[in-house]
């Protein structure tokens, strides 16, 4: 583990209670995530980032997932095994999370003020007047106008940007260390997108706080992770810094995606696209789980589930033909 | 005009006809009835000359819509006109009843809305488990368990074998509190067992209703405890839901006390209507469904500014 990491996930699986048992959603995920810094988690629907994301702060649905194997390290503590209570005084507080979707995310019964002001209230004492004021303070910080007279109002009379906006004013609160974004662009309009991302941009630098960015979009991760975690069917498959994943991918998986990506610059060329659909986490595929859409598979990729290995300094594939290809001969 | 009070104008505008409607239903019905009130009042061995003399000093020979017409004269006059055999006017007996009507409804109502919330939060909360399927059963027993026969069972048992409440009988609170409480608690409790599991499912399918919804997950990201979590965040959410059940417990309440305050004895409305049914008193029984109509109404007004108070998007602006 790096010295300056400040949330260290190794080897975590989490399953899912469904009819036929507990089904594991993610598995041996590994990361570390960086003071201050930005890292990007890329992956299709059902790649398992969310349910990485949500591990970490342990907000699944009570009951319906546990964590079967691995550690999330925080400070030296182990979030997955921390008591509630201190656990309660993680969420909001060091690390804070922001959702998808806006239009669902804030309550609709309580007014703006005291949404923002509650985690305050909470976990830094601050009394009810006290609390509003600073309420306030956020909803400038997040670029709301008029915000003393918002603060009192009730989320159905805001836009879904602005809502988005409340969301994040709410996660920075008690300025946390680690700010972590599950699809904040994805149920907005494009030009919303432009003005969130760019918001989460300044307020990480003003703030000094990490960012745990969690998209399917491959260019809000490139204009916005300093490195980048990409997932494939409840595994990581790549992780490089952001320039070298865009530039030099090496998992034929991250090859396949930015060749989807590529293409829709250069006109009457057809999209590129992955063949097939991401396997659901109970479906059995021996070896590489990617490798029934792989279009270099071989045999040694069905032989044997294959090792994330690292291939550079800061660079790891999980692909048994590239790996042995690329990787260092000390190793 | 601040909009609240608007809205109490209107809904009181479109109860007019409402009420209206209910009081020619309540003279038409009583008129189908079989049965003769002056032939009751006038005694078994009356001669049909002495019936038709009772006939004649009640009003009851005159055409039917001069009836109604005088029906309508004494609504206006506030008095509903004299009870047939009560000597004295509907709106005096009634004010004499209600208030015994009204500590039953009320202090049944104060022991379920603590109970059945409380108990159909729990079941929301450990959904699937030995709690919520225990509640679930209690509910459904209270549901569906007839309040007659409970009545009976209960009188039996707390009254009359272990005598720690009377078996019939009032006690005016302005008399002495301790003893209304007395008089009042089994007859509210029974009444309170088909209210609480009535109000316990409906508080349940409200909750995880909203304990599915995304600000929960919001709220818990936040580190706020389950029990806020549960009281503030969710509970405000369900409020609606239960307010609505309220209204319509409160509007059953109406027609559970009929059977209870017969059972027990109380001297209420509703034992008030079941005389006046037995003695084709006519007037006092329109008298009485004129006053469960506009209890009715009522109750939906309180509803309708309960909902504004409950939830910011139906606010009246």
């Amino acid at each position: 583990m790096p010295a300056d990491a400040l949330v260290s996930i190794r080897d975590l699986t989490v399953q899912f209670r469904t009819d036929r048992g507990w089904v594991s959603a993610i598995e041996d995920i590994s990361l570390d995530i960086n003071a201050g810094e930005c890292l990007g988690v890329v992956g299709e629907s059902g790649s398992g980032k969310s349910v990485t994301a949500l591990s970490i702060l342990r907000l699944h649905a009570r009951g319906t997932a546990r964590a079967a194997r691995g550690s999330i390290m925080l400070d030296g503590r182990d979030l997955l095994r921390a008591p509630e209570r201190d656990l309660r005084r993680v969420r909001g507080g060091d690390i804070a999370m922001v959702f998808q979707d806006p239009m669902s995310s804030l309550n609709p019964v309580l007014t703006i003020a005291d949404q923002i002001s509650e985690s305050l209230r909470l976990h830094q004492g601050l009394s009810r007047a006290e609390g509003r004021s600073r309420a306030i303070e956020l909803l400038d910080l997040v670029r709301i106008a008029d915000a003393p007279r918002r603060a009192d109002e009730y989320p159905h009379r805001l836009s879904g940007g602005m809502r988005q906006r409340v969301m994040i004013a709410i996660a920075i609160a008690c300025r946390p260390r680690l700010l972590i974004a599950d699809e904040p662009t994805t149920a907005l309009d494009v030009t919303i997108q432009a003005q969130i991302l760019e918001l989460l941009r300044d307020l990480r630098a003003e703030l000094g706080m990490a960012v745990m960015m969690i998209s399917h979009d491959l260019g809000v991760i490139a204009e916005f992770a300093h490195r980048v975690v990409v997932m494939y069917a409840g595994r990581i498959v790549e992780q490089a810094p952001v320039g070298t994943l865009f530039s030099a991918p090496r998992h034929p998986y991250t090859e396949g995606l930015m060749t989807s990506l590529r293409g829709r610059d250069i006109p009457g060329q057809r999209l590129g696209s992955i063949p097939g659909r991401v396997p659901d986490p109970d479906e059995s595929i021996p070896g590489c789980r990617f490798g029934p859409r792989c279009a270099h598979v071989e045999a040694v990729c069905r032989a044997a589930v294959p090792a994330l290995v690292s291939i550079s300094e800061n660079h790891d594939v999980r692909c048994t033909p590239r790996s042995q290809a690329l990787a260092p001969a000390c190793l | 005009m601040t909009p609240a009070i608007r809205l109490i104008l209107i809904k009181l505008l479109q109860a007019v006809p409402v009420v209206l409607i209910v009081s020619i239903l309540a003279f038409l019905v009583l008129n189908l009835l079989p049965g003769d009130p002056a032939v009751i009042i006038a005694g078994d061995q009356a001669t049909p000359a002495a019936i038709e003399a009772v006939r004649h000093s009640l009003g009851l020979d005159r055409p039917f819509i001069v009836q109604l017409g005088i029906w309508f004269l004494h609504i206006v006059h506030g008095n509903f006109g004299n009870s047939l055999v009560l000597n004295q006017t509907v709106a005096s007996a009634m004010l004499q009843r209600l208030p015994v009507t009204l500590s039953l409804a009320g202090l049944s109502l104060a022991i379920t809305l603590p109970i059945g919330i409380g108990l159909g939060s729990l079941a929301a909360y450990y959904r699937g488990s030995w709690i919520d399927s225990s509640v679930m059963t209690v509910a459904l027993v209270g549901v569906s368990v007839p309040s007659f026969w409970v009545a009976g069972l209960a009188v039996a048992l707390f009254s009359v074998v272990l005598g720690w409440f009377p078996s019939s009988g009032y006690v005016p609170f302005a008399q002495n509190p301790a003893q209304w409480l007395r008089a009042l608690l089994l007859p509210s409790i029974i009444l309170s067992l088909f209210e609480i599991g009535f109000l316990s499912r409906m508080t349940r399918s409200a909750m995880l209703d909203v304990f599915g919804q995304d600000f929960i997950r919001t709220a818990r990201s936040k580190g706020i405890s389950e029990w806020r979590i549960v009281s503030k965040h969710a509970f405000r959410n369900a409020l609606v839901m239960v307010i609505t059940a309220t209204g319509i417990l409160l509007s059953a309440a109406i027609g559970g006390s009929v059977v209870i305050e017969q059972v027990f004895a109380l001297p209420g409305v509703g034992r008030l209507v079941v005389e006046g049914i037995l003695a084709r008193d006519y007037p006092l029984v329109q008298g009485v469904m004129l006053i469960y109509g506009l209890t009715f109404v009522l109750i939906n007004l309180i509803v309708d500014l309960a909902y504004s108070f409950a939830d910011p998007r139906v606010r009246y602006d």
